[in-house]
């Protein structure tokens, strides 16, 4: 093919370009304009009239947004849920494939894994419902906390704000935790069998080789999973939290995502709510450029 | 997988501790909670109106009533949310998966014009996004809003798809398409007829995910759609959910079939069919997703 001119090769493979150029097409719609409409962060928009006639207000709304007390109250729930989820669910499936790795009998080994994971497939809509029945005051967990004499009296969980990231943190540990342990069983079982035999040979026990060979081993993973966390601290999960928040919650259930609907769509305040988006999207990034600079330091895996 | 190879290798090393019977006690109970939920939805939905309306079943029904099956297919509404979540589910995966495949069937052509460019503009969606207000700017200047169509067409591509499906098909050997390609055919008959027979399992896999994210979706039909013949189950159980829908099921329902039923076993008996084709699917999935994974599909 060489000497052939760059129009000549693209005639020629104009049939692979005719499969392809369709996806480029679906990508500049549906991906590249709303990356253009994030400008309207700098513009009063109004949805009537054609977004370019709409005038610019500069940094107005930003100013707005710092300004305005709500809005550190949803950064503080956003990076609140984030922070107890990356304490809490970011290693429980670390610890939860170690141990289910430590499982003598095989059968049970995968009986356990398989169920593990079925919570994943339930939709939010569905477990937010069956959550919302259990927190209610005649749900199981006032049952149980009044037959175990917990509480004395029956209390509305989900109507109080103090429970809230309780319930968040807790509701996603549940339903990740099969579901976030695959990748990690995955590469245990990457690792080199040899390493356990030389490891028994010179007399390492069983926690000291699951910590020297099991843990080691699996560390590039946890590395980069904890990058990629620590980058989503701002974005939350949305569907978990717009199925179990309520106005009486709304203290400590309005994250960035909820406050972007409640402020865009219920509010119709679009240029508002786009200047959030675009903040989040500018400290998400330099989040994941922080965390891939520490990882690196620390543990010597980045992802770039 | 095999890290079961593994754990055999070990036991001959140590006998039973008192390790091995905290873990298993641990696993049962990780495994018990897990699957619970499941059972929790079932027996609620079975049980009779006296039972239900005091508090919920929690292990066993006292009773074996399957009126409220009945009370949510007298419904029109849910039995209509059934039929467009699955008109949806069928339509937008098998779209998706043959528009993406298709795409990344061109994409892993190495010797493809323009192929940086064309993989440079992927990539960038996947590093940013314009996010939901201007994506709901679009869907509405596009004329989709309040449409079966914004099940679709948005959701018919996805740039990490693709890469799991070029990268199977890289895989493939060589020699497939070249004895095509000798009898003239052209790439586009290759994909259809030599690369999707081929490439069954890498279909199947993507086809499961997809097809569990557009029926488990509940808030495209909250965020797009106004029109309540046009909601999906799982938008129809939110809004029985979080917004405390049921009761005007509940009361057509009780003179329909002149009965007293109470609003939470409807909500139950309607969960328990969304929730009847993930259960289905689920052996499949489970057979495919890690080999899914270890392509590269874990997103969610």
């Amino acid at each position: 093919m060489d000497g052939m001119s760059l129009l000549k090769r693209i005639k020629q493979q104009r049939n692979l370009h005719f499969m392809v150029l369709p996806g480029m097409a679906w990508m500049l719609v549906f991906c590249y304009v709303p990356m253009i409409w994030l400008v309207i962060s700098f513009k009063e928009y109004d949805i009537t009239k054609p977004m370019w006639d709409s005038p610019w207000v500069g940094l107005f709304h930003f100013k707005e947004i710092f300004s305005d007390d709500r809005f550190w109250g949803v950064i503080k729930n956003t990076l609140g849920i984030s922070f107890y989820k990356l304490i809490a669910a970011f290693p429980i499936p670390v610890i939860f494939a170690l141990f289910l790795n430590e499982l003598k009998n095989i059968k049970f080994k995968r009986t356990i894994q398989t169920i593990s994971y079925l919570p994943h497939f339930i939709s939010w809509a569905i477990f937010g419902g069956i959550l919302l029945n259990w927190l209610s005051t005649t749900g199981l967990v006032n049952n149980i906390m009044v037959a175990l004499n917990i509480q004395n009296e029956r209390i509305l969980y989900n109507s109080d704000p103090r429970y809230f990231w309780w319930i968040a943190v807790i509701s996603d540990v549940w339903k990740e935790l099969g579901w976030n342990a695959i990748i990690y069983l995955c590469a245990i079982s990457g690792i080199d069998l040899n390493l356990y035999d030389a490891a028994h040979v010179d007399g390492a026990g069983r926690f000291k080789k699951m910590w020297h060979i099991t843990v080691q081993s699996i560390r590039p993973t946890i590395a980069i999973l904890f990058i990629l966390a620590v980058s989503n601290v701002f974005n939350g999960s949305f569907e978990q939290i717009f199925v179990i928040r309520n106005s009486m919650n709304l203290p400590a259930s309005e994250t960035i995502d909820i406050f972007v609907y409640n402020m865009g769509i219920s509010q119709g305040r679009f240029s508002y709510s786009t200047a959030v988006i675009l903040l989040r999207s500018v400290l998400s990034l330099l989040f994941l450029l922080m965390a891939n600079y520490a990882s690196g330091k620390l543990t010597g895996e980045s992802l770039f | 997988m095999d890290s079961m190879g593994k754990a055999r290798g070990k036991s001959r090393y140590y006998p039973t501790s008192l390790f091995d019977i905290c873990n298993v006690a641990i696993m049962l109970l990780i495994g018990f909670s897990t699957i619970y939920p499941v059972w929790f939805i079932f027996v609620n939905s079975i049980a009779g109106a006296d039972e239900a309306l005091t508090t919920s079943v929690n292990w066993w029904p006292k009773t074996l009533y399957l009126g409220n099956y009945l009370a949510v297919f007298k419904d029109g509404g849910i039995a209509n949310a059934f039929l467009i979540s699955v008109l949806r589910t069928v339509t937008a995966t098998f779209i998706h998966i043959f528009f993406t495949g298709m795409v990344a069937y061109g994409l892993s052509k190495k010797y493809l014009a323009g192929r940086k460019i064309y993989m440079l503009i992927g990539i960038v969606t996947m590093l940013f996004q314009g996010g939901l207000i201007p994506t709901f700017l679009l869907i509405k200047n596009l004329g989709m809003y309040d449409r079966f169509i914004v099940y679709i067409i948005p959701a018919m591509f996805n740039f990490y798809n693709l890469i799991i499906f070029a990268s199977f098909f890289n895989s493939l050997p060589q020699s497939l398409e070249e004895s095509a390609k000798v009898d003239g055919a052209k790439e586009f008959l290759i994909f259809t007829r030599i690369i999707i027979p081929c490439s069954k399992a890498v279909f199947a896999t993507l086809a499961l995910f997809v097809g569990v994210y557009n029926w488990n979706d509940y808030f495209m039909g909250v965020m797009y759609i106004d029109n309540d013949k046009l909601r999906p189950i799982q938008t129809v159980l939110y809004k029985i959910v979080s917004e405390s829908a049921a009761s005007v099921i509940q009361q057509q329902a009780m003179e329909a079939l002149g009965k007293r039923i109470s609003p939470d076993s409807i909500k139950f008996a309607a969960m328990v069919i969304a929730t009847l084709p993930i259960v289905l699917v689920y052996p499949f999935l489970q057979k495919y997703f890690v080999k899914g994974l270890m392509m590269g599909s874990l997103k969610g």
